[in-house]
């Protein structure tokens, strides 16, 4: 049987710094200067669906609303021609939906009111503070538990791997002006869970070969690995991208920027578990030592 | 032997089966449109007869239904076409009147055998279902500046009667101030608001102003007053609720000061925000004495009779009660005692004085719609909703004494009654405020797109995955994709045992479990293609790929299932949903992926001489 081919990937780790520092400053950079399109969920304000039986003049019924008082009023069509979305960003005042479907419907079109969402600004900012808190809890718990499974350099690399994907897929959004609302949140979350998921396999073929393979350097051990897994990373990126697809487009308007998201995720992680967790272990002087301590159930840190 | 289950192994994935399939079940069943009927209190019977009163008004609307029910408590009407539910409720709502509270509904239909064991349908969130869906905030704030008003009142009114002399005396922010001309008076009015009012917590900063007593309200009765105020208004929108008719109508608690609720299949919003944000009143009425007056009926007939003359003015009206609460006396017989403001116990001590032996009532105030059944020209029948006043006698007590700002009623027949008085009392009386801080509606015909569009991506997505599986792994991507559907099964199997919603975030939750649950599999053939490249033998191969893979598995599972587990604390309900999906997919899928997908790869190829593996 032929043996398994190996491929250099960290030959080229050196690329991958300088591609994903690439990302991550243009990203981090969009997230400072424009931040995010906070959706409805963060903002706060008003919102409202309808649906006409015709296509729609969004531009007509914005002059409408203004006319009769709204203040900048967004109008766009959500998912197909004929509904409309309608948002009052920061508005405190929770009648407002009814007094917009009141203009809507003067020239007397038949409208269907599909969905009314009213958020307080309270609201809004304490979702804001819930979603940053818990992004931040999921991290450190993570790296806690690699930390006690494997090992503390595993653990850095898993960690920043994961930070790399979430920095990146919100720039991607901040970049594309891409809506953030709670369901993208949900979405980022299970970038966090995915990621982690693919960067955890990697890892554990890292921590067998390690105590496999004696004669060996780290980058070589690292390749095979890395070359080992290579091909149940794509098929599961496969399937969960064929799985993602079918939401972003039958899965309708409402969970559209969830797929999206998901799908900038999957495409970061699986990148990223090949290239970012491995390199920084590397930069860390990831070793056979480090293993055969906890193999050994030694609870002594750094031998000489 | 090597691949071989033991017996209890393979008995254990078959039980598993069977309960994946028995829970997942009734969700096949379609429900049917239904309206549903109940008393608007519990002690009405809804029998035979009333059911026979149900189907007379829909023979006579020309509505077809079938598999009428009646349970004492409330009656079930399944309506044959589903666009006739909504004109069948007003038909019954028109015919049984107001006493009744009749709902929209959508009834199983479950085969008996299966809701012995349990089995029920998932519930939809009201992303899938349609309605509403209200927070709101209770201005706790406001609520203990009501209080504090009222105690500074009383405490200078104590003062005054107790001749103790003060410079002034306010209320700053959350504190009552009072500044005195000497020590002497200070050290008096110290102790009379310590015996009389126990609430007051004095505070003794260093430095504070000797001639001046600063007044807090302690912690306990500080909670207790948020408590009751929250509670208060979590009562009185049940009750507006329920006047609604929807059929599982939510309304709790959430955090300190904020109320949810979820009316799902309700499509008239400003019909339910103008209910939700009516209030319920009170007023004080001395009996007739003979002289004029209106009558009023008794709101529990069974009690003191059907109705009673009270005159038409009244001494205080809902504004003035402050507390009203449930008790016993020394005797040990129950009692509502309530507490009036000072204005209102000024009033009260007024008309009182003078009609002691008479008798005072209190009236319930209600705003309601009722429907209304009329026939216009063309002979159609029309139902209109029409607003109306009820007022109607919660007690009829005789006045023994001059009333103040605190009584008591008494000569209750239980503790049952007590309570509920006390609980009427309190809902007519002025609640702390409430404000809506979020609002979603989502209509009906958008809900049932998104099922639509939800069960769709479902099916195409699985579908894609399937297929997948086959072309890369073949005769184990089979069993793979044998484990993947029971996996879906006993996830939804599993939500519907646990009583969990089904939201839009929690079917995009399945169809990402679907998308990852095959990982386990693509792991454990990876690892087999591998140890066959190595030379291992085809059972060698099977067993070592599996040992191996398991370790990955478990640390992966465990970590996705931490991130889940904190995206279910810190999320509210769509992400939750999402998170309740996600949690129960890691594990069902670990169970299908991992022992089903073995138990049927060694029910195939176990124990057998096999050169080569179909992988």
């Amino acid at each position: 049987m032929a043996a398994l081919k190996v491929y250099n990937f960290m030959g080229i780790r050196k690329y991958a710094v300088i591609f994903s520092a690439l990302l991550l400053t243009v990203s981090a950079w969009s997230l400072y200067s424009q931040g995010l399109v906070l959706g409805l969920d963060f903002s706060g304000g008003t919102q409202i669906e309808v649906g006409y039986d015709s296509p729609a003049d969004v531009g007509a019924l914005r002059e409408k609303l203004e006319n009769s008082g709204f203040k900048n009023p967004v109008v766009v069509h959500f998912g197909s021609e004929t509904d409309v979305l309608i948002r009052l960003q920061g508005e405190p005042d929770q009648k407002l939906a009814e007094q917009m479907v009141e203009v809507l419907k003067t020239d007397g079109q038949e409208i269907d009111l599909r969905r009314v969402d009213f958020v307080g600004p309270q609201i809004g900012e304490e979702l804001r503070e819930d979603g940053g808190l818990g992004m931040l809890a999921a991290l450190a718990v993570v790296m806690l538990y690699v930390a006690v499974r494997f090992q503390l350099k595993f653990s850095v690399g898993a960690v920043l791997a994961l930070a790399h994907d979430v920095i990146i897929t919100l720039g991607i959004f901040s970049l594309a002006r891409f809506e953030f609302d709670l369901t993208v949140l949900a979405a980022i979350l299970a970038v966090v869970g995915y990621s982690l998921n693919d960067t955890i396999v990697v890892s554990d073929r890292i921590r067998e070969n390690f105590r496999k393979i004696r004669k060996a350097s780290p980058i070589e051990v690292i390749n095979e690995s890395l070359s080992q897994t290579l091909w149940r990373t794509i098929n599961t990126s496969a399937t969960t991208m064929l799985v993602l697809l079918a939401l972003f487009f039958i899965g309708g308007e409402l969970i559209h920027n969830f797929a999206i998201a998901l799908m900038i995720g999957v495409g970061i992680g699986t990148y990223s578990s090949i290239y970012v967790a491995a390199t920084v272990m590397l930069a860390l002087n990831v070793d056979r030592e480090d293993l055969l301590e906890t193999v050994e159930g030694e609870l002594v840190d750094d031998l000489p | 032997m090597l691949n071989k289950f033991p017996l209890w192994k393979n008995l254990m994935i078959l039980l598993v089966i069977t309960f994946g399939f028995v829970y997942a079940a009734p969700n096949f069943y379609p429900a049917d449109a239904a309206v549903q009927l109940s008393g608007q209190s519990g002690a009405m019977v809804i029998d035979e007869s009333v059911l026979a009163k149900i189907e007379g008004a829909l023979d006579e609307g020309g509505i077809e239904y079938f598999g009428s029910e009646s349970d004492g408590e409330s009656a079930l009407v399944r309506i044959a076409d589903k666009n006739l539910q909504l004109r069948a409720k007003e038909v019954i709502q028109a015919e049984m009147g107001g006493d009744y509270i009749v709902a929209l509904n959508l009834a199983p239909t479950t085969p008996q055998w299966l809701s012995n064991l349990g089995g029920t349908p998932m519930k939809l969130g009201l992303d899938l279902s349609g309605g509403v869906h209200f927070l709101l905030e209770v201005d706790l704030d406001s609520a203990l500046a009501v209080r504090l008003e009222g105690d500074l009142d009383d405490i200078k009114e104590s003062l005054r009667e107790e001749r103790v002399r003060y410079r002034s005396f306010e209320l700053r922010g959350r504190q009552i101030i009072g500044q005195f001309r000497d020590a002497d008076q200070v050290e008096k009015a110290n102790t009379i608001i310590r015996t009389n009012y126990r609430d007051m917590q004095p505070l003794n900063a260093p430095g504070q102003n000797p001639l001046s007593i600063v007044l807090n309200l302690s912690e306990a009765a500080t909670s207790l007053l948020e408590d009751n105020a929250i509670k208060q208004n979590l009562t009185s929108l049940r009750n507006r609720v329920n006047e609604l008719g929807v059929s599982e109508p939510l309304v709790s608690r959430q955090g300190k000061n904020r109320i949810v609720v979820e009316l799902p299949g309700v499509q008239d919003t400003a019909e339910a925000k103008r209910i939700i944000g009516k209030t319920a009143n009170l007023e004080f009425r001395l009996e007739s004495d003979g002289r004029g007056g209106e009558r009023f009926d008794f709101r529990n007939p069974a009690g003191q009779g059907p109705d009673a003359m009270l005159e038409k003015k009244a001494v205080i009206t809902g504004e003035n009660v402050t507390d009203a609460r449930a008790s016993f006396d020394e005797n040990g017989r129950p009692q509502v005692s309530i507490t009036l403001d000072s204005k209102g116990g000024w009033q009260m001590g007024h008309s009182t004085r003078d009609n002691i032996g008479r008798r005072l009532g209190v009236l319930f105030i209600e705003y309601k719609t009722k429907l209304e059944k009329s026939i216009d020209e063309t002979g159609e029948l029309v139902i209109t909703s029409v607003p109306f006043v009820e007022r109607n006698i919660i007690s009829l007590a005789t006045v023994q004494s001059q009333l103040g700002k605190q009584f008591r009623i008494t000569g209750l027949d239980g503790q049952r009654e007590s309570s509920e008085l006390a609980l009427l009392l309190r809902a007519g009386a002025l609640a702390a405020p409430m404000y809506i801080v979020e609002e979603r509606t989502i209509g009906p015909s958008l809900g049932a797109d998104n099922i639509e569009m939800g069960v769709k991506s479902v099916t195409v997505g699985m579908a894609m995955v399937l297929l997948f599986m086959v072309v890369i792994y073949r005769a184990f991507g089979l069993a793979a994709n044998v484990a993947l559907t029971m996996n879906l099964l006993l996830l939804v199997g599993f939500m519907s045992l646990l009583g969990a919603t089904l939201t839009l975030p929690g079917i995009a939750g399945i169809v990402l479990t679907v998308g990852m649950a095959v990982d386990a599999n693509v792991l454990i053939f990876s690892r087999i293609r591998e140890e066959r490249k190595l030379g291992a033998t085809v059972q060698g191969a099977i067993s070592a790929g599996y040992d191996r893979a398991f370790v990955s598995i478990l640390d992966a599972n465990i970590t996705t299932l931490i991130v889940a587990l904190i995206l279910f604390l810190i999320g509210s309900g769509p992400v939750q949903g999402f998170a309740v999906t996600l949690s129960i997919g890691i594990l069902t899928s670990m169970f299908t992926s991992i022992v089903m997908t073995r138990g049927l790869v060694n029910l195939v190829v176990g124990g057998r001489k096999i050169d080569k593996l179909w992988i």
